[in-house]
């Protein structure tokens, strides 16, 4: 079966105190090749912990992630990673940063060039290649992070709150480079994200997660994910279901959030 | 209290250039961007070092000594008080103890003390009491009997009872224009010329003669030794026990940064080792190796080894766990992740434990030269000091002070070229 399966994942952590975490609670899901998700939550709802154990960087209590017909054991160049900030290898170039999953196969320069020339292009930072991470501005350094992911050729991208801490504008051309990226490579995507807007936005399907055990609170298909390759992204916006949905999300957020603060405060 | 001086003169050009480079030079405003700031008390970055009190605070700190040394180098208006230097002269008055008194005059000559001169010649004067001649050397004190040539002296009963007409006893003394004039208990005189406020070259010796010094020594050698070789001497077993440490430390910190075991293992051992001083290593180094090269080298060894491990290990501990992630689902190996990422992310910590190894080997180079050694610079300046060679033992603070700096400002620089990335993750 291609694509990627979440099955039954359940993920508890133990904590030296004797109590335990129920992080994440039987959360099954199915992504088609292609898909774009976006996954929503209130803090502490385990989006981060999922995306952990779909890299392979943690092994879930319960259940098994199966990709393309084989399980996930470990971390892979199957599965490419963006962080949101400070994974990028200061010591190297933008250039070097972009061509190091091919170097790391092995593979020459003459072999990735013009691969590793074409994303730089596509992320619009030809000119800055041989200049050091530490010379761009946060938005140039989150490209080289998507060109750097991409030139590894990834089947499934994870997206950790990538734009997170971008300043709003630049997040909006992020958001629309995400966008033109997908639809041109047909990558299959996962992005965790806090922002409402951009959760409507970059998800084909997006999933509201709950806290406390984590897991699958409601799941959405929207279309304006598809509205927005090659478009104005505030037009988006101004569609008459994308305030109704955000609406909505937000309240059901919101919700979360006044029941977590209460249990808190009887605990308390 | 005349000891306070050269302080009160120091505190006073500190508070007076201020006032004339502030307050007179440069009334006119400051037109740089931080002198538009209305708050600049208590903002760090409104302060900079002022280049202007950097250059007086150095000369203030040559002219002061050569103020007090009596330089050269300086016009002599500018000169503390100097010893007393020539002829001095002092009358004393001898009585007998029926009642017989008469006075007669000492000369002496105060002569620098590398000098030999003979005794002024003088007439004998009239009167019992004959006219006296010494040589005292300046700094120094003498006894003079100013009786023994006298028709009456001490065994005939005659004391001297006043020394320029004020009175004096055993014990006491009188200030004359030349100096203090003392008794001594058996009732001679004690001529102590006057010694000014300027410091006896033993004690401190002008800066020229520092210069000479040093021109002197970089010619001759010290001890039958270079200067090049002993500086050389000291610098190459810094390099060297410190590579050692290096080679040794960083894969150890390294392996305690990655492995359970190694950390658990050694843990205890470099947290024991780090807060021990090298220096109170060096009587077992010489007990076990003895006090040649072998030796020292150990020390510098143990010296850079725990901070160079301590080093290496927060440099992996430090690297970030996302960038090891994203290696990882880059499709890199664990040889690659070591490599390419967790060697470059420890360097800047490493760099800068090589920083402070190397000034502490440096320290404990000096120091361990100072217990023993055959060249080097330590033991350049202990040798002097023992034959009261005080201005080798300045030139000598000089040259490691200098090349301490010297090694400080290379390992900044080799960290700028080659981490440039420090401090930017």
């Amino acid at each position: 079966m291609s694509g990627l399966s979440i099955e039954n994942i359940s993920m508890r952590f133990d904590l030296p105190n004797g109590t335990s975490v129920q992080a994440l609670k039987d959360v099954s899901l199915h992504l088609q090749e292609g898909e774009l998700m976006s996954v929503l939550g209130p803090s502490g709802c385990g989006k981060t912990t999922l995306l952990n154990i779909l890299a392979g960087f943690l092994a879930p209590t319960e259940g098994q992630i199966v990709m393309n017909g084989h399980t996930v054991t470990g971390p892979d160049a199957e599965r490419g990673m963006v962080f949101q900030q400070g994974a990028l290898f200061e010591w190297m170039s933008v250039r070097d940063n972009v061509s190091f999953g091919p170097r790391m196969k092995g593979q020459s320069a003459s072999q990735y060039q013009q691969d590793v020339d074409h994303l730089l292009d596509v992320v619009g930072l030809q000119e800055f290649k041989e200049k050091a991470i530490y010379e761009l501005s946060g938005g140039m350094q989150q490209r080289v992070a998507l060109a750097r992911c991409l030139a590894n050729d990834p089947d499934v991208i994870l997206m950790d709150e990538p734009l997170g801490a971008l300043d709003a504008l630049t997040r909006e051309k992020m958001q629309s480079l995400v966008l033109k990226l997908w639809k041109e490579t047909g990558k299959t995507i996962i992005l965790i994200t806090h922002s409402v807007e951009e959760a409507l936005l970059l998800g084909e399907r997006l999933i509201v997660m709950a806290p406390r055990p984590g897991r699958i609170h409601k799941e959405y298909r929207l279309p304006f994910a598809d509205l927005g390759v090659g478009q104005d992204l505030r037009e988006v916006k101004k569609h008459p279901e994308f305030a109704i949905r955000r609406e909505e999300i937000l309240g059901m957020i919101w919700d979360m959030e006044e029941e977590i603060m209460g249990r808190t405060e009887a605990a308390s | 209290m005349s000891s306070a001086v050269p302080f009160l003169i120091y505190i006073g050009i500190f508070v007076g250039s201020y006032l004339i480079v502030n307050r007179i030079i440069r009334r006119s405003a400051r037109t740089d961007f931080t002198s538009l700031k209305t708050v600049t008390f208590g903002d760090e970055s409104a302060v900079v070092s002022d280049r202007v009190a950097s250059v007086i605070s150095v000369v203030s700190i040559f002219v002061l000594w050569g103020m007090f040394t009596g330089s050269t180098l300086l016009p002599s208006f500018l000169h503390a008080p100097g010893p007393f230097q020539g002829i001095a002269t002092f009358d004393y008055t001898a009585a007998t103890e029926d009642g017989q008194s008469d006075t007669a005059t000492v000369t002496v000559l105060v002569h620098p003390i590398d000098e030999q001169p003979d005794p002024p010649q003088v007439e004998p004067g009239e009167g019992w009491a004959r006219n006296d001649t010494a040589t005292i050397g300046m700094w120094r004190s003498g006894l003079i009997r100013v009786d023994q040539n006298d028709e009456l002296g001490r065994d005939a009963g005659a004391r001297v009872t006043e020394v320029n007409g004020q009175p004096i006893a055993p014990g006491g003394s009188v200030e004359t224009p030349f100096g203090r004039v003392g008794m001594s208990p058996k009732g001679t005189l004690n001529f102590e010329p006057s010694k000014g406020w300027q410091m006896e070259p033993i004690w401190l010796p002008a800066p020229e003669a520092v210069w000479q010094k040093f021109v002197e020594i970089a010619k001759d050698g010290f001890r039958g030794t270079t200067l090049l070789e002993h500086l050389g001497y000291s610098l190459m077993r810094v390099v060297v026990g410190f590579l050692f440490g290096a080679l040794v430390g960083i894969p150890l910190g390294y392996a305690m940064g990655l492995s359970n075991w190694f950390r658990g293992w050694f843990d205890p051992i470099v947290e024991f080792m780090r807060p021990v001083p090298p220096l109170a290593l060096i009587p077992l180094v010489i007990i076990w190796a003895g006090i040649g090269e072998l030796g020292k080298i150990i020390l510098l060894f143990l010296a850079a080894l725990w901070i160079m491990a301590i080093a290496a290990r927060s440099g992996v501990s430090g690297v970030s766990i996302s960038k090891v992630h994203a290696a990882y689902s880059l499709g890199a190996s664990k040889g690659q992740i070591m490599r390419h990422v967790i060697v470059p992310n420890s360097l800047p910590e490493i760099f800068t434990g090589a920083r402070v190894a190397m000034g502490v080997c440096w320290g404990t180079v000096v120091a361990a030269e100072l217990v023993a050694a055959e060249k080097g610079a330590g033991m350049m300046i202990m040798v002097a000091s023992k034959f009261q060679n005080t201005d080798i033992v300045i030139m000598g603070i000089i040259l490691i002070g200098i090349i301490g700096f010297g090694i400080d400002m290379l390992m900044r620089w080799a960290e700028r070229v080659l981490v440039p990335w420090k401090g930017k993750g």
